[in-house]
């Protein structure tokens, strides 16, 4: 089963969410896969140990001039103006390119051959509580992480829970990491603003069939933007899964890398409490998928 | 004219309440809100909102099941395993067993390749460009703001911030403009390249906490490779002291102008609250952190060569 810890907006409290709830189920025989490949930090929180490091590439072409005729079909099949004929030779755009194989394919001459652009770096590690760790680092000017984070789900094993903690916002890095989840938590926070990204990526899940839970942070109860965010979850019927009160000190341990459930009992038990409920709800999402 | 981008690397560090703290304070600018698919600016800046654009975005292949003769080159062809095999419709009349397979792309997964519109032996897939969302000119205090809403779950964020800054620098041009902001995505990825090439400057929007810096080393390094200058500022700086402390000696270590450090403030969410920027809502120490902010910023932008003749 897969847990996708996702928010919209950045900074609301996904990644700590994702440690946290590891900490709490480290016994489960859990896996946790960071897709935040751009900015990755729950290696941060978790410190992982026996690190693996691993090299990922893509796909681009590689012209080789003594078969090209320069016929330019190429160039004509190309949507990214990842390939073109120039001045009188073919030239690449590697950095264009979405590895689609159409201008290997199209090639008459066969003198296209594939090449390979580094993405980024998957890494893994085993924390000192047992948890297998898998995070992605995307290259510093690679403008692509969707194929990073395939590769990084790509070692999710379906016969375990995985907690997968998603990036920031609503579009292709957010949707690669949360289509095929089995449910996902929504970590919001009651701001005007997260009130309003909560609402777009409600509607993302809505549009992938993925079932969803709310976590508010920085909860207030005497606070309007509380209520707002109550009301927002009853109108759409999704549950409200925990509140974490807004804290300094939990702010403080979180600004050092530093566990909340090592560290605030009263945290540990919210964090106890939300992995229960989860666990109840994807018994019950199971079961329904079990059904003939 | 001169563009500045506010970046962050990682989320919720405060990119946006600054951003439209500077477009209050500059005295006239062009607005850009890049955090095209989430985007938070309209609800803290008070705008009007003049014109409407659709945004075209890519292509989206798309199987015609009249025309199809189910030989599955599609599948074969596409690496993005966008085409899979359903058991198709029911017609009128017809019994369970005559359900006949169909190909169907998924649009999420489709890239806009055109692979298997090519190879289509049968001419049986359309390539249309598509509709993603939309494109505003909005009017506000100090200029225009230039923002967008992206489709739910459509693609081409990159593309569209690209589309929205050459808005933004055509109306600086016409109106005589000297200064374009820029909101930026948080991460290092497609939006935020696009949002940073070509800028003369960025601001790093960071926070001290361990993410915070990790995250604002690789978006320096982002800044970097792309020759922008880089200035900094740290919100929220008195939650962890020692690691400000750390942040402002990284900077002078590695040429990054300063430019000042903000207090954690209740006001930052009340002015939120109210739909205004934080130094039109508040007089308090965030606010007047902001402004020193400001003053440091076009210090330095002054001193930025311009970048594009």
């Amino acid at each position: 089963m897969i847990l996708t810890v996702a928010s919209g907006k950045g900074g609301t409290g996904k990644t700590t969410v994702t440690v946290n709830l590891a900490a709490i189920a480290a016994d489960k025989g859990i896996q946790v896969f960071d897709c935040d490949v751009e900015e990755p930090n729950s290696h941060i929180f978790l410190k992982p140990e026996n690190i693996t490091s691993r090299e990922i590439g893509t796909m681009v072409p590689v012209v080789d001039k003594d078969r090209c005729s320069l016929c330019g079909e190429c160039e004509k099949i190309c949507q990214f103006s990842a390939i073109a004929l120039i001045a009188g030779r073919i030239m690449t755009f590697p950095d264009m390119c979405h590895s689609c194989q159409g201008c290997v394919m199209v090639c008459p001459e066969d003198a296209i051959i594939s090449g390979s652009r580094v993405l980024g770096t998957l890494k893994t590690g085993t924390t000192p509580g047992g948890v297998d760790l898998t995070w992605g680092e995307l290259r510093i000017g690679e403008a692509m992480s969707p194929p990073l984070i395939k590769q990084v789900k790509k070692r999710i094993d379906p016969l375990k829970l995985s907690i997968v903690d998603a990036p920031p916002g609503t579009s292709c890095p957010a949707i690669e990491t949360l289509r095929d989840s089995d449910l996902a938590l929504l970590v919001s926070e009651p701001t005007p603003f997260g009130l309003n990204d909560l609402a777009l990526t409600v509607e993302v899940l809505k549009k992938l069939n993925v079932p969803m839970g709310i976590v508010i942070n920085r909860a207030d109860t005497e606070d309007t933007q509380t209520g707002l965010l109550d009301e927002y979850a009853h109108r759409e019927g999704i549950d409200i899964m925990q509140r974490f009160p807004f804290s300094r000190e939990a702010a403080m341990i979180c600004s050092r890398g530093e566990m909340l459930v090592d560290k605030m009992p009263e945290m540990k038990a919210l964090f106890q409490e939300l992995y229960g409920k989860i666990a109840l709800k994807l018994d019950t999402i199971k079961n329904r998928e079990d059904r003939p | 004219m001169k563009e500045l981008t506010i970046i962050s690397g990682k989320g919720g560090t405060g990119k946006t309440s600054v951003t439209a703290s500077l477009a209050t304070l500059a005295p006239s600018r062009v607005v850009i809100d890049a955090d095209v698919d989430a985007a938070n600016l309209f609800l803290t800046l008070p705008h009007e909102v003049l014109e409407t654009i659709p945004f075209e975005g890519g292509h989206k292949a798309r199987i015609d099941q009249s025309l199809c003769i189910q030989c599955g080159e599609c599948v074969d062809r596409c690496c993005f395993d966008a085409v899979t095999k359903s058991p198709g419709q029911k017609s009128p009349g017809q019994d369970a067993q005559d359900f006949v397979e169909e190909y169907l792309i998924d649009p999420v997964s489709c890239e806009g390749c055109k692979v298997c519109v090519h190879f289509c032996p049968a001419d049986a897939i359309t390539f249309e460009r598509q509709i993603c969302g939309e494109k505003y000119i909005s009017k506000t205090d100090n200029g225009p703001m230039i923002h967008a809403r992206l489709g739910i779950a459509e693609e081409n964020s990159g593309l569209l911030v690209s589309q929205l800054r050459e808005q933004a620098r055509k109306m600086a041009k016409d109106h005589d403009i000297p200064l374009i902001i820029t909101d930026g995505p948080p991460g290092i990825g497609c939006p935020v390249i696009a949002s940073v090439s070509n800028a003369d400057a960025v601001l790093i929007v960071t926070e001290p906490t361990h993410s915070g810096i990790h995250d604002m080393v690789r978006v320096k390094k982002l800044a970097d490779q792309m020759n922008a200058a880089v200035y900094l500022c740290v919100n929220k700086a008195d939650l962890n002291p020692d690691m400000t402390l750390n942040i402002k000696k990284f900077c002078s270590e590695n040429a990054i102008q300063f430019a000042g450090e903000i207090p954690f403030d209740r006001d930052v969410i009340e002015s939120m609250k109210m739909g205004q920027s934080l130094v039109q809502f508040s007089r308090g120490p965030a606010a007047l952190a902001v402004e020193k902010v400001w003053q440091n910023v076009s210090e330095y932008m002054k001193k930025t060569m311009n970048r594009l003749l």
